[in-house]
């Protein structure tokens, strides 16, 4: 299988770089400071596929924090918020998009 | 039930202390997620969208009482409070942490229950009927040959890496409950001419990217030569099947581009030097087997007892389930309930940990402590007495799982899609959810007959649409979801793949079109007991293609 790093990186709009943590699979964003966060407004957005690439690297480098990271895309709010940026993300970013079996009832 | 030996509980024992170990090294980081994931794969453990899902193996979908509370037990301690019945009877956790596995595997291996054979390229699951031994159709008990290919090829190091992922299924019933024939391999228990009892094989069927309905390789092998049989099978497989392509990597594509009298040929040659050898079942073990399972001590009791023909006079919610979901039993006084999982609105499959523990203790009270798990993703008590079928209508009324919705247009099949799978294009559970909704009316649904609707998320085909009698298959379209609609499959005895219907249809128009399909069949079908199927088999795609179309 190809490596993230080996894979061409097309951008058409901002990105981040998210993952899953490791120990539990929880959604992570890779931040600025080469850490990660459970909160997308923290996640380091780049535009561009070089600052996208350096991002990618540091995020795959990081084997313990988080697994399977790759480049997603975002759409950026007026007042500057980040919102994930198709269905898939907006899934992983808030959860499944039906209630959970137990509120129904029994 | 089966009863686990010594050395089934300690296999099971040592390998939730192996993949503990593992886990503590990949937390520790000695090892690697390149690594790590093989070993993970190999316990069931995936990584989806939101965590962890943890594939528990339901072999030939029979559960103790015992075990579906450690489920409920699992559910509530280390996931959120509900599991998810996959459409191979299996059981999903959905949120369970990498942390917490090892404990969590711990409390199911004292149940006798892993996640062994439910990932990578091996042997998955073997799966049967889940009407086995209780079925007045079947001819005998086919867990008992699911049992000894389970011990065979469990770990089995020559088939540990496969092309590709491998299922088996087998059959002993004149109805298949099974779908056999939509597996990579399908065994139907028969008996031939001369009364003798055997299988016939049925090689390369498979549902996902390249759909086939498998091909008969052998009408009749005897019984003491399905091991060797099916090692040969296995051996072609694993020395032709193409490991340079992932999506031609199944053996049905290797039977179609031999054709299955070649592929044939080809295992007969393997099959020759080995049948009698090692492999060939000595009957002393074919009887080993067959006393590990355990059968009820039936009370001798006639059909049709008073206390059913009372409540079925004076109550019509339960005389609608008594119709729907209760079936004949092969012992006199007894019958068989399925319990649905498709409540109005439920997502597909479902159980919350509370719901596993009720069942797990009406069980033990009329169901001599066992539950059955079926590939339609509900539930089953396989020994009811009659007489007690309305005290047990009213338990599980309570409980939420008396839906009498069995094999009707609300049954719906479905795939956990986009909103838990990383596979996933698009969302199936909404869909089904809204069809539940739509259909709702249980007099509407049980005048539409049998109906089966399968949803899938993506052309994987977990959700088996190509044989659902309308089948949805989930696409992606410039980042919207799409729908493609196929009609008249079917995975029984007379396995048959839908036809597409027309272009794919937007998310939102999905349920407005299983709508008009429905419609259209109510105008289009002979008289009021001539199933769907039956009508598309005789009036073909295109009627229900205008209708569909016409209006868009």
């Amino acid at each position: 299988m190809t490596s993230p790093l080996e894979q061409k990186t097309r951008i058409t709009g901002p990105v981040v770089v998210t993952a899953n943590r490791l120990g539990d699979g929880a959604v992570v964003y890779r931040t600025l400071d080469g850490h990660w966060t459970t909160h997308l407004a923290q996640a380091a957005v780049v535009t561009t596929a070089p600052a996208a690439s350096e991002l990618l690297a540091g995020a795959v480098a990081d084997d313990l924090g988080a697994v399977g990271a790759y480049v997603a895309p975002v759409r950026l709010n007026k007042d500057g918020g980040v919102q994930p940026g198709n269905l898939r993300e907006s899934i992983r970013h808030s959860g499944p998009t039906i209630d959970l079996p137990g509120i129904l009832g029994f | 039930m089966y009863l686990y030996d010594d050395f089934d509980r300690t296999l099971v024992a040592e390998r939730v202390a192996e993949f503990r170990d593992q886990v503590r090294r990949r937390l520790s980081g000695e090892l690697s997620e390149d690594e790590f994931k093989l070993l993970r794969l190999m316990n069931g453990v995936y990584l989806q969208l939101h965590a962890y899902m943890l594939r528990i193996a339901i072999p030939y979908g029979t559960l103790s009482s015992q075990q579906l509370r450690t489920l409920g037990h699992v559910a509530r301690r280390y996931d959120r409070n509900y599991g998810h019945f996959t459409t191979r009877q299996n059981i999903q956790f959905n949120w369970i942490k990498l942390e917490e596995l090892p404990d969590a595997m711990a409390d199911l291996a004292r149940a006798g229950l892993h996640g062994m054979q439910t990932s990578g390229n091996c042997v998955r699951n073997i799966t049967t009927d889940q009407w086995a031994a209780v079925a007045p159709d079947e001819i005998e008990d086919p867990r008992i040959w699911a049992e000894i290919l389970r011990q065979h090829l469990t770990l089995h190091p020559e088939f540990s890496f496969l092309p590709r992922k491998f299922k088996i299924a087998v059959t002993a019933a004149a109805h298949d409950r099974a779908a056999v024939r939509v597996h990579d391999i399908g065994l139907r228990l028969h008996s031939n001419g001369s009364g003798e009892v055997g299988f016939e094989v049925v090689v390369g069927g498979g549902l996902g990217r390249t759909p086939f309905v498998g091909k008969t390789i052998k009408p009749f092998l005897p019984k003491r030569d399905l091991l060797s049989y099916v090692e040969a099978i296995l051996r072609v497989y694993n020395q032709f099947g193409r490991r340079d392509n992932i999506y031609k990597a199944r053996i049905k594509i290797l039977v179609h581009d031999l054709g299955a009298e070649a592929f044939a040929k080809e295992v007969d040659a393997e099959w020759q030097p080995i049948r009698d050898g090692a492999l060939a079942l000595d009957p002393a073990l074919i009887a080993e087997v067959t006393a590990r399972f355990r059968y009820p001590d039936y009370a001798e009791l006639d059909d049709n007892p008073s206390e059913v023909a009372q409540a079925r006079a004076s109550d019509r919610r339960f005389a609608n389930w008594l119709g729907n979901s209760v079936a004949n039993h092969k012992v006199s006084g007894h019958a068989i309930v399925t319990l649905s999982l498709k409540p109005e609105g439920g997502p597909p499959g479902d159980a919350t940990a509370e719901q596993m523990d009720a069942i797990a203790d009406l069980a033990d009270r009329y169901s001599f402590g066992e539950i059955r798990v079926g590939h339609e993703q509900n539930l089953v008590l396989p020994h009811v007495e009659q007489r007690e079928l309305p005290a047990l209508w009213r338990a599980l009324d309570k409980v939420g799982v008396a839906t009498p919705n069995i094999g009707l247009v609300s049954d719906i099949i479905s795939c956990p899609g986009l909103d838990y799978c990383s596979l996933a294009n698009t969302r199936s559970i909404p869909v089904a959810q809204e069809l539940t909704r739509r259909f709702r009316d249980l007099d509407l649904a049980r005048d539409l007959g049998r109906l089966h609707i399968n949803i899938s998320g993506c052309i994987n085909a977990c959700g088996h649409h190509h044989v659902g009698h309308i089948g949805l298959l989930g696409v992606e379209k410039n980042g919207e979801e799409y729908f493609q609609v196929t009609i008249g499959g079917r995975a029984d005895e007379n396995a048959e793949l839908g036809a597409l219907v027309g272009p794919a249809v937007p998310y939102a128009e999905v349920a407005d079109v299983v709508e008009d399909i429905v419609a259209a069949y109510l105008e289009l079908r002979e008289r009021p007991n001539e199933i769907f199927l039956d009508t598309v088999k005789r009036v073909g795609v295109e009627p229900f293609k205008e209708r569909v179309y016409a209006a868009r």
